[in-house]
């Protein structure tokens, strides 16, 4: 900690001139893609993963955050404004912002809600540089157990974090571990799974199927979701708010900020679930709960916030571990790793310029946003009148024609093509693609882990164990694993015994 | 977690006595009598459970057993056929790994899983979506997109691309014949300008 130096170089990087322009088309895009409804961040970042092989990596990747945060503040408005939440992140906020504007008080809450963000980031931000030597430090010393330990508990709580059945996510997920086994194997130079394919030999890229599972998966799929007709939005008047709504609100920014902080650290955390939990603890704290879902300020407040918060932070583990904690910083590790950065605790040693460029842009794309978010409200609200119909195609070209552009081969395009409607079936079958990827990203770090730990450890899985690291880590792991098991058999004797009091339990939690 | 309390609310419901079905049914008849107005107005003052479950009801019904069993069952194949050309690549001891024997690890839990998934997912559950006639869309969309990989290398992209944003426009998505033609064209000319003239790329084109 006693050289803030490459802290400050790093801002020297934000202020480059094509980084500051790549930072503000980032969060611009981010804004935009969480006011339309349809295509998440994780998608965006996906389709626009072409974009990024022609810039330096601390460029590409700032641009890439910037979308990622941005949609927090765009996924606002609409909720607000139209109860449609534009993000996953930002369902709760519909709960008591759509009741705000119906109150007349739509800009106090968007007023709110960008404050919050501004906050929650930054503090997040705050919390990064300090934590995240810290983190990367510990994680100095891990060896291969530790890292194989590390990523297998990192894919499990991915999977069963994400909603829908958690068997299936584990499913997804091994497929996407199998998926990276193909091509040549690292250790002895067999062939695995190639068919005697030659293009198959070094492996299944990742980008096309990153592009087909999230991008032409989603778009498939939103062809098909009839979105309902964008109601005439409600006249915005007055985005600053009152001091006695920020007295009110107080409270819940900096708790959402702290919850945030710290739920968008876990794996498998992140944005969403962050929102969530943040209103559920302001409706909790609060004196009179009864005000929620009637236009109480806080719960807007605390969950815009948290979900800011997390999604800033929730770099920490990819920047410091190599460990992406959601599916969105698994499409950042891919592109990290397209660009021939590594990410892992060697990265703030060996690459500060790209780790506190990264971290100091998120300052900027903050200001940044903060200025859109309350001036400029109008225009985004504007984008909604843009039909669906029109959008689909768009999104589609622009995936087709930027996974062309990779390595000029139509090959690549077919992949897109081939993995989107994957994509889109496994949605349909109940399968989370987030998982998949998320493995297909670690898988060839795990097993590499995983045979070298056997390698030192002489082929004895019980050494695993006697590592205090990878011990705790392992335990975590078949908690977390059979947890739902053990969680259901109790939950299936408790309602047995007695139906009618646990109907009442489940009245009160919802 | 919320969503699963809410299913298993639902689920009980009619469990205690007929009096909780019976008043269920006579609101479920009284929203069409009482009008649209009406529901438009109800609709607005919902409290954020209600909003939660009126969500839930729009949503497309979770897929069902049938996918379930279909859906495992080929996950199941994929696993086996994987861990038997993983056996191939030789699996080795755990002291001395061989190619095969991660893959067949993976292969292992993916064919584990789908039994497992194939089991406790037999009465449906409340994950997938059904497919319903709007799936169709979805298809003609694949469609499209394999017909522009297809035609690409021959034709440029340009026709196929005017092509594919005037069947997404006009049929996918309902829009008129003028907007969908004009704004076809103008999607394509704007590609062209970025994509050609802008960042000079070698994607295939025709003028």
């Amino acid at each position: 900690m006693d050289s803030l130096q490459p802290v400050l170089d790093g801002f020297g990087v934000v202020l480059d001139p094509t980084n500051l322009l790549y930072c503000l088309i980032g969060v611009v895009i981010g804004m935009l893609i969480g006011v339309l409804p349809g295509l998440g961040p994780a998608a965006t970042i996906a389709i626009l993963l072409p974009l990024t092989y022609g810039v330096e990596p601390v460029t590409a990747i700032i641009m890439l955050a910037g979308i990622f945060y941005g949609a927090q503040y765009g996924g606002t408005i609409t909720s607000v404004l139209l109860r449609l939440p534009g993000e996953a992140s930002s369902v709760v906020t519909v709960f008591d912002g759509y009741v705000m504007a119906k109150q007349g008080r739509a800009g106090t809450a968007l007023g709110i809600a960008a404050i919050g963000s501004f906050i929650g980031g930054t503090v997040s931000i705050i919390g990064l540089t300090f934590l995240a030597p810290v983190v990367a430090g510990f994680a100095l010393d891990f060896g291969p157990p530790e890292y194989t330990a590390l990523a297998l508990l990192g894919i499990l709580l991915v999977a069963t974090i994400s909603g829908g059945s958690k068997i299936k996510a584990l499913i997804a997920a091994a497929f996407g571990l199998l998926l990276a086994t193909t091509g040549r194997d690292i250790f002895t130079g067999a062939e695995r799974f190639t068919f005697g394919n030659l293009g198959m030999a070094d492996g299944i890229d990742f980008v096309p199927i990153a592009m087909g599972l999230f991008g032409v998966g989603e778009i498939l799929y939103n062809l098909e979701e009839r979105h309902r007709a964008a109601a005439v939005p409600v006249k915005v008047a007055n985005v600053w708010p009152s001091r006695a709504d920020l007295k009110q609100s107080t409270g819940a920014i900096g708790r959402g900020s702290v919850l945030g902080f710290f739920l968008g650290i876990l794996p498998g955390g992140g944005a969403t679930i962050s929102s969530m939990a943040a209103y559920a603890v302001e409706k909790k704290r609060a004196k009179d709960p009864s005000r929620f879902g009637r236009g109480a300020v806080e719960g807007v407040a605390g969950p815009e916030t948290a979900n800011n918060a997390a999604a800033t932070s929730s770099f920490i583990p990819l920047l410091t571990l190599g460990i992406p904690a959601n599916a969105t910083m698994a499409i950042i590790f891919g592109a990290l790793l397209i660009q021939g950065v590594t990410p892992g605790p060697q990265l703030i040693a060996n690459d500060p310029e790209l780790f506190w460029g990264v971290v100091n842009s998120m300052y900027i794309g903050n200001i940044l946003l903060l200025i859109m978010a309350i001036p400029l409200v109008g225009v985004f609200v504007r984008i909604l009148r843009v039909r669906g119909a029109i959008l689909a195609p768009i999104t589609a070209l622009i995936t087709l024609l930027g996974s062309y552009t990779i390595r000029n081969s139509m090959f690549d395009v077919l992949l897109v093509v081939i993995f989107g409607a994957v994509g889109y079936l496994m949605k349909k079958f109940g399968f989370e693609p987030g998982p998949l990827v998320l493995a297909f990203v670690l898988g060839s770090l795990l097993e590499s882990n995983l045979r070298r730990s056997l390698l030192v450890l002489g082929g004895d899985v019980g050494g695993f164990f006697t590592r205090p690291i990878s011990a705790t880590l392992l335990v975590i792991f078949v908690v977390v694993a059979l947890w739902p098991m053990v969680k259901a058999a109790f939950d299936r004797r408790k309602s047995s015994r007695h139906e009618t009091s646990d109907n009442q339990e489940v009245k009160e939690n919802a | 977690m919320k969503h699963k309390a809410k299913g298993a609310a639902t689920e009980t419901a009619p469990g205690p006595g007929g009096t909780a079905a019976a008043s269920g049914a006579a609101a479920g008849v009284s929203g069409p009598q009482g009008g649209t107005d009406v529901e438009a107005v109800a609709d607005e003052e919902l409290t954020p459970e209600e909003l939660a479950a009126r969500w839930e009801e729009d949503a497309a019904p979770p897929a069902g057993p049938q996918a379930n069993f279909w859906a495992s069952l080929v996950t199941l194949a994929i696993g086996i056929a994987a861990m038997v050309l993983s056996v191939q690549l030789d699996l080795g001891t755990p002291a001395e790994p061989r190619p095969g024997m991660w893959p067949f690890l993976v292969s292992l839990v993916i064919a584990v899983l789908s039994v497992t998934q194939l089991v406790v997912g037999r009465r449906g559950g409340r994950d997938g979506e059904k497919f319903s006639k709007l799936s169709w869309l979805a298809a003609v969309g694949f469609a499209t997109l394999l017909a522009l990989v297809a035609l690409m290398p021959l034709l440029g992209f340009e026709i196929p691309a005017v092509l594919l944003c005037f069947v997404w426009m006009k049929i996918l998505g309902g829009e008129s014949w003028r907007s969908s033609i004009l704004y076809s064209l103008i999607i394509v000319a704007a590609f062209y300008a970025i994509f050609i003239l802008g960042l000079q790329t070698t994607i295939p084109h025709l003028f």
